[in-house]
């Protein structure tokens, strides 16, 4: 994860000529820091002024929390010459730790102290963190379940486009046959084959992974077929005029240059196959985080709604930084790539 | 020179150049259902160990008649034959160093020159070759970089390394040393000439210098505007090293040049 820091430009390297300017320069580096322990100390104090509109158990937890943080953000911003690349890492990331802040205030007052939103739909902080110590077994078996139908799905999918793309791109009669089938199958949004998948398969588990799989390997397909269709013939002169087999033409050859199309497709599988996974997860699997939101609603718990929300970002956030560091791992080749 | 006698000096490999034969071969381009004629009927038979350079007008088509060669494309009429044996597909006896490297970027410097011995599946006994390969063209320390990170020349002299480990019989050479600056040029030349002369090799060379032509080769073989005729065929009887101001290449160099429409007071 990169993080954009806001004054790269002015950290370092000024001249220091008098008093003035080293104070200046001083509150220009740890300026942020001590407002962003400022914030969080604020955020603190409305949690615990005011009396609770309703009835939260976790309101003083989660104020002292807050008293926390804004005491390692002000040690940390002060003593952050000798912290090394922890204390640069705090100093990048203080003015958002300051909006954070900020927000949580006017959450906290907004919600559990003057009750401006409505209530049962604008859970306070403090009850979303109650649902996370409160019904934590529950949430973790819906995250086992979620990843590990997520992960079987995506894994069979991304294997099977992959190959069928590698194919498709080599084999002239491969892609007689499949070619027709893929335009025709592959634009259909996977959750329209919901309802037939959960009455043919043995079970709902076994459908939605079919599904996911579905949603991830039609665009792997399509972009490594585009890839191994787009490398340039010279390099297979290359490695013919060296004596190369088929073999190594396809595994050596057209496969590496093909990488980066196929990690296009992945990430845009990736995208898809979440999509299905949450759909599946509410209308048939009775497990993982999309059944979660799906009960939640049931018994109007919005906080355990937002809890899932959150921990579904964290997740999907994570697959994608896992995806994209695969990639720079694997196309370290490749110059100027994105940065996630 | 120590780089090229230890590419030389692989035992188990013998270093003799083939026999090239190309009889009357035409051939030809479709383009947008035209056709465009490219070679009529060349002829060239090269004897073993020669160093022959082709010389025309760009655009004739010698690009075209070194795939022939190769065995990547195959003629419209007329035969190749390697050794008297038929040139029907690519092989590693004849290795070809394009006009473009082509380097694979995917693959670091060492990687790339290590492709043509990984191919025949040979490169775990003889990994002692790219090693010498690189050093021959001075590229030692760019082993690990990648082709991206490459200027221009070096990627060439990566391309070179990459066609000289595989200790070809005919050595195959469209323009290699045309983007390299004018003192690695000469380096090279050099260079390719002792290893030419120690591992006798046959070597076709397609260039646009006249000069070059008459430093390095044996032979000159001149061709006409597209599609390209055998205009003239030169022998270049002089011993190794030459000297670019020698009165007799001087001398070869007006005449070819005005073959190739220039006016002699060049
Ligand atoms: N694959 C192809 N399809 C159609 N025409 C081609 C193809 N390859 C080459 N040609 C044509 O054949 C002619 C000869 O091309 P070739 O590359 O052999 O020239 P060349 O002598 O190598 O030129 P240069 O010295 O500029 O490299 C050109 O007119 C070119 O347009
Ligand atoms: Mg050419």
């Amino acid at each position: 994860m990169s993080t954009y820091s806001l004054s790269d430009g002015r950290a370092s390297g000024a001249p220091r000529l008098s008093r003035a300017p080293l104070l200046a320069h001083w509150f220009l580096e740890s300026g942020p820091g001590i407002l962003a322990s400022a914030a969080w100390m604020i955020f603190g104090l409305s949690c615990l002024w005011w009396e609770d509109v309703g009835d939260w158990s976790r309101t003083h937890s989660l104020g002292i929390a807050a008293f926390v943080i804004a005491a390692v953000a002000l040690f940390g911003t002060v003593s952050a010459d000798y912290l090394g690349s922890a204390g640069r890492a705090l100093r990048q990331r203080a003015p958002w730790l300051i909006a954070l802040g900020a927000f949580l205030t006017l959450w906290e007052v907004a919600t559990a102290k003057f009750a401006w939103l409505p209530l049962p739909f604008f859970p306070p902080p403090q009850s979303i963190i109650e649902v996370y110590t409160d019904d934590l077994p529950k949430l973790l078996d819906s995250v086992f379940a979620s990843v590990r139908l997520q992960l079987g799905g995506y894994l069979i999918g991304a294997a099977a486009g992959f190959l069928t793309g590698v194919s498709i791109g080599w084999s002239r009669a491969v892609g007689y046959w499949v070619h027709p089938v893929l335009r025709f199958i592959g634009p259909l949004p996977a959750t329209a084959w919901l309802p037939i998948a959960f009455f043919t398969f043995p079970s709902s588990w076994s459908a939605s992974t079919f599904l996911i799989a579905l949603a991830t390997g039609f665009p792997v397909t399509v972009l490594t077929w585009s890839g191994v269709a787009s490398v340039s013939t010279a390099y297979y002169d290359v490695a013919r005029t060296l004596g190369a087999k088929p073999s190594f033409l396809v595994l050596k050859v057209a496969i590496p240059a093909a990488l980066p199309h196929v990690f296009v497709g992945l990430f845009m599988g990736l995208g898809a196959s979440f999509a299905v996974l949450v759909v599946a997860e509410m209308i048939g699997v009775k497990a993982g985080l999309g059944w979660y939101l799906q009960w939640a609603q049931g018994w109007a718990a919005y906080a355990n709604m937002y809890a899932a929300l959150i921990v579904m970002s964290l997740l999907c956030s994570g697959a994608i930084t896992l995806l994209f560091a695969i990639r720079d791992r694997l196309l370290v080749w490749q110059k100027g790539t994105v940065k996630w | 020179m120590v780089a090229a006698a230890a590419l030389a000096e692989v035992p188990g490999h013998s270093a003799a150049g083939a026999a090239l034969d190309i009889e009357q071969v035409s051939h030809a381009f479709d383009i947008d259902g035209a056709e465009l004629p490219v070679l009529t009927e060349v002829s060239i038979a090269v004897e073993p160990g020669e160093f022959v350079a082709l010389l025309g007008p760009s655009g004739c088509g010698k690009s075209t008649l070194l795939r022939l060669v190769a065995g990547l494309d195959k003629p419209q009429s007329g035969s190749l034959r390697e050794d008297e044996i038929r040139i029907t597909r690519p092989h590693p006896s004849r290795v070809v160093v394009f006009q473009d490297p082509t380097l694979f970027p995917w693959r670091t410097v060492w990687d790339n020159v290590a492709l043509g011995l990984e191919a025949q599946g040979i490169l775990t006994s003889q990994r002692h070759r790219v090693d010498a390969a690189l050093d021959l063209v001075g590229l030692s320390d760019f082993r690990t970089a990648y082709p991206h990170q490459l200027s221009g020349g070096m990627a060439q002299r990566v391309a070179l390394a990459r066609a000289l480990v595989n200790d070809p019989k005919i050595l195959i050479l469209d323009e290699p040393l045309g983007k390299l600056d004018s003192l690695t040029r000469i380096t090279m030349q050099a260079e390719l000439v002792s290893l030419w002369q120690r591992k006798g090799f046959t070597t076709l060379l397609v260039t646009h210098d006249a000069e070059e032509a008459l430093v390095l080769a044996n032979r000159v073989v001149v061709f006409s505007e597209r599609p390209a005729r055998v205009k003239a065929d030169i022998r270049v009887d002089r011993p190794y090293p030459r000297h670019r101001g020698d009165p007799y290449l001087a001398d070869l160099r007006r005449q070819i040049l005005g073959l190739l429409g220039l006016d002699a007071t060049w």
